[in-house]
């Protein structure tokens, strides 16, 4: 499952991160690695990008980066 | 303040070699610009760095003995750099910089809301070797949301002091302070006690190879991102230094082997690391806090309040651009008039009077007009960024921006530049990315500006029969200003396509923004910002744009013979004219004359497609300063006195009732010529230009507008496009693209307007 399609407002643990472009790394070093929590707040008016919550941290990431992030449950 | 590319700014001064530096680093958002401004009292020397368009601001601590220099890098998550900026702050540390040894130490500011993520840039900047100060800010915002820590045991862990700060309340960074003096009065070389991140045993070994290696001599940090980040700058560098690139594919190809590829072990390594140094220093609510920030947010980033919040901020942004400006606006011009007419009095007429009146104080007073649009935009930007709504915005409006190849962050830029495109591409240092600040640069002055206004209004009012639809409440002269506005945005959208496509193509860099908390905005740093921006577009660009007015208007006065003033003296006298009516035919001949009219002439075979005769030329021309011009030299050129606006009825006449000439008077030799057919090899010419016909028909005045609303004819726009890009080749292009694209448009309309019978 990928965080593009996570349920909204939902805390959900992260599995990983696809592939290894600059975008991938990026979004690791952001904090989505293996055991973080995170929770799609909610998308923007048009539907793209999305609200993410990381930590206490907000974050507006695009579908298309979304959909590099795996996530495996919810929490 | 932020470390962005900017305009140059002279070399810096020579230090005194007992100054301590320390570099300010931490990732965007942390509260860098706020700490380095209440330790350094808003004292700052800002350069560029040698050779990138990167800005450094540097300053002196206040309130400590020994003298620490401060120096602002560039936000940065990671020290695998990821943009020119992000690039800067490696080389800093790392001494590569051109001209500058390594820092002393480091003074890294973390958020202590979100410090997991911000741990990770530590892991890297422990492996620097340099001694490092780790500022915990925004203890306060952590506070509320529930947050508790224990940075004593974190001190404890990191090997390194941390201190909690609220970078906004100078009160608590005091014993930030004393940390800093410590570390400035022990000159400590290393911090050996420091923990590290265990990265993986292969690369641990790798790292150790390149060490060894006689030259060139890498630290521990610098190592890591020459052997993981592929075709990345470090490695580039790394060989340019003499360094082996055999022994780095070698070093490589047995990493590979053992699994790692690319920096993602790296940071599942130092993500380890950070789970374990914050091990039982963070305590969390049990539920997560539900803070006003997130209340706000709710109804800011809705689905459709949101959206409506969104236009209600632009429609306010854009208002008081469009008219808040106006006033003061008027009173700069008023006040610059009352001066050229005081400095007429003064002067005895002649050159020296007509230089000092319509030469130096019109130039500078055509610079200083931009100002309260300039302030007044950076205010908002200030004020909306310090907030934390302008991340908002631009989250709200990436998918619409993205059709360009933009992202959310060229939104203001790109409406701020329908009222000016000056303070709008000053504007677009919030884009971090190159490319696409770039192409937003270029686009801004394609929105229509409020100078093109006069134009268009002068021409609608004059030439667009007046109709209205739907009982009065739409009006033909209302739809045509629309068409008008609208020229620009359909031009570039396209042209948008075509720069991301082909001009500045490459991997899209992904849109991942952070959306801070929100908070009331210090008013100081918005003061600061909007004083920055004014001075810097006063005296940086100012004097460029004052220049090319005084060579304008050189070329408007010169050469002034007194043959010509005798001849319309004569004329005068024999028609009975009054002094003023004189003057006014005097001052239309004298431009008729000058080099500026000749050149009106030469250029006539161009502008004659458009079904323009050599008066126009010379108005385009002359407006190349600024678009607002034209009026006042149509004035002029149709003998109307220099004090011309749009709403004059005089002009609007004198316009309408001018005629192709039955015969032309050759400027230079003032012989006269039968108008020939010979030269016209422009197929047009037989319906366009025939003797005694009107000059402006629908389809010119369409065509003048369309010119206008494509045309860089602004020589501010131009120059600020020159300091932002650094670079003399973008205003040329700039100029190039949309004159070409100003004048086959302009012929497309005015083809299209006279088949339609217009």
């Amino acid at each position: 499952m990928v965080l593009s399609q996570a349920p909204k407002s939902e805390w959900v643990k992260i599995r990983g991160v696809r592939g290894d472009c600059a975008v991938c790394c990026r979004l690791m070093e952001l904090g989505f690695v293996e055991g973080t929590e995170c929770c799609v707040l909610g998308c923007a008016p048009l539907g793209d990008p999305i609200q993410v919550r990381i930590g206490c941290c907000d974050m507006s990431l695009r579908r298309e980066q979304a959909d590099l992030i795996e996530y495996a449950v919810a929490s | 303040m932020t470390a962005d590319a900017s305009v140059q700014t002279p070399p810096l001064p020579a230090r005194a070699p007992a100054l301590f530096r320390v570099a300010l680093v931490g990732n965007p958002n942390a509260g860098k610009t706020s700490l380095f401004n209440a330790l350094t009292g808003y004292r700052r020397h800002v350069a560029n760095f040698p050779g990138v368009t990167v800005e450094s601001a540097r300053g002196r601590i206040r309130r400590t003995r020994a003298a620490v220099e401060l120096i602002d890098l560039p936000g940065t998550y990671s020290l695998a750099a990821a943009s020119p900026d992000e690039l800067v702050v490696c080389d800093v540390l790392c001494g590569r910089m051109q001209g500058e040894t390594a820092p002393d130490a480091i003074l890294a500011v973390v958020d202590a809301t979100n410090l997991s993520r911000h741990l990770y840039l530590i892991s890297q900047l422990l492996e620097t070797d340099l001694p490092i100060v780790v500022a915990a800010n925004m203890v306060d915002v952590a506070k509320a949301r529930g947050l508790e820590f224990d940075f004593q045991k974190l001190s404890e862990r990191l090997g390194v002091p941390v201190v909690p700060i609220v970078a906004t309340s100078p009160p608590t960074i005091a014993p930030l302070l004393a940390e800093i003096e410590r570390l400035a009065a022990g000159r400590r070389e290393t911090s050996p006690q420091a923990s590290r991140a265990k990265l993986p045993d292969a690369l641990v070994a790798e790292i150790d190879g390149l060490r060894r290696l006689a030259a060139p001599k890498v630290n521990g940090a610098e190592a890591i991102r020459i052997l993981l980040d592929r075709d990345g700058a470090a490695a580039d560098e790394y060989a340019a230094r003499g360094g082996s690139e055999d022994a780095l594919t070698a070093a490589r190809q047995r990493l590979a082997a053992a699994g790692i590829a690319g920096p993602a072990s790296e940071v599942r390594a130092r993500y380890a690391w950070i789970a374990e140094m914050l091990q039982g220093v963070i305590r969390r609510p049990d539920r997560p806090v539900v803070t006003l920030s997130d209340r706000i947010d709710r109804i800011l980033t809705h689905k459709l309040w949101g959206a409506v919040a969104l236009i209600l901020v632009l429609f306010v942004v854009f208002q008081a651009i469009f008219s808040w400006a106006a006033p003061i606006m008027d009173a700069i011009d008023a006040a610059f008039a009352w001066l050229s007419g005081a400095a007429a009095r003064v002067i005895p007429d002649g050159a020296v009077q007509s230089f000092v009146c319509n030469g130096l104080i019109a130039g500078v007073g055509g610079v200083l007009i931009f100002l309260p649009q300039i302030l007044i935009l950076f205010g908002f930007i200030a004020i909306l960024e310090d907030c934390g709504y302008l991340a908002r915005a631009a989250h709200m409006v990436d998918r619409l921006m993205r059709g360009l190849g933009l992202s959310g962050r060229a939104f203001i830029p790109l409406l701020s530049s329908f009222a000016c495109a000056v303070p709008a591409i000053m504007g677009t240092r919030t884009i971090s990315d190159r490319r696409e600040r770039f192409i937003t640069i270029f686009l801004a002055p394609f929105m229509s500006c409020s100078a093109r206004l006069p134009v268009y209004f002068l021409m609608i009012t004059t030439f667009v029969p007046p109709a209205s639809y739907l009982g009065g409440w739409v009006t033909r002269h209302a739809l045509v200003l629309l068409a008008m506005y609208l020229v620009g945005v359909v031009v570039a959208v396209p042209l948008a396509w075509i720069m991301r496509k082909a001009l500045l193509a490459g991997p899209a860099s992904g849109f991942m923004l952070e959306m801070p908390s929100y908070k009331w905005p210090r008013w100081q740093a918005v003061l600061d910002r909007m004083w920055t921006a004014g001075k810097k577009f006063v005296v940086g660009a100012g004097t460029v744009i004052v220049l090319v007015n005084l060579l304008v208007w050189t070329l408007g006065y010169f050469p002034r013979s007194e043959s010509v003033r005798t001849a319309v003296e004569a004329r005068g006298t024999a028609a009975g004219w009054t002094d003023e009516r004189v003057e006014q035919e005097l001052a239309g001949e004298y431009l008729r004359e000058s080099f500026l009219g000749q050149m009106g002439h030469a250029i006539e075979p161009v502008v004659r497609p458009l079904g323009w005769d050599w008066r126009i030329g010379v108005a385009v021309i002359a407006s190349l300063p600024a678009r607002e011009v034209v009026v006042a030299t149509m004035g002029t050129i149709y003998n109307l006195g220099e004090d011309t606006d749009e709403e004059s009825e005089s002009l609007r006449e004198a316009i309408r009732s001018a005629r192709w000439p039955a015969a032309k008077t050759d400027v230079k030799t003032g012989e006269r010529e039968n108008v020939k057919t010979a030269d016209a090899d422009l197929s047009d010419r037989a319906a366009v230009g025939a003797p005694g016909t009107p000059v402006f028909t629908l389809s010119v005045a369409l065509s003048i507008m369309v010119f206008f609303a494509l045309c860089a004819q602004c020589t501010s726009t131009l120059v600020v496009i020159g300091r932002e890009t650094r670079s003399w080749r973008w205003p040329i292009a700039s100029f190039g693209t949309m004159t070409g694209i100003a004048y086959l448009a302009a012929w497309g309309t005015a083809v299209g307007a006279r088949a339609m019978g217009w």
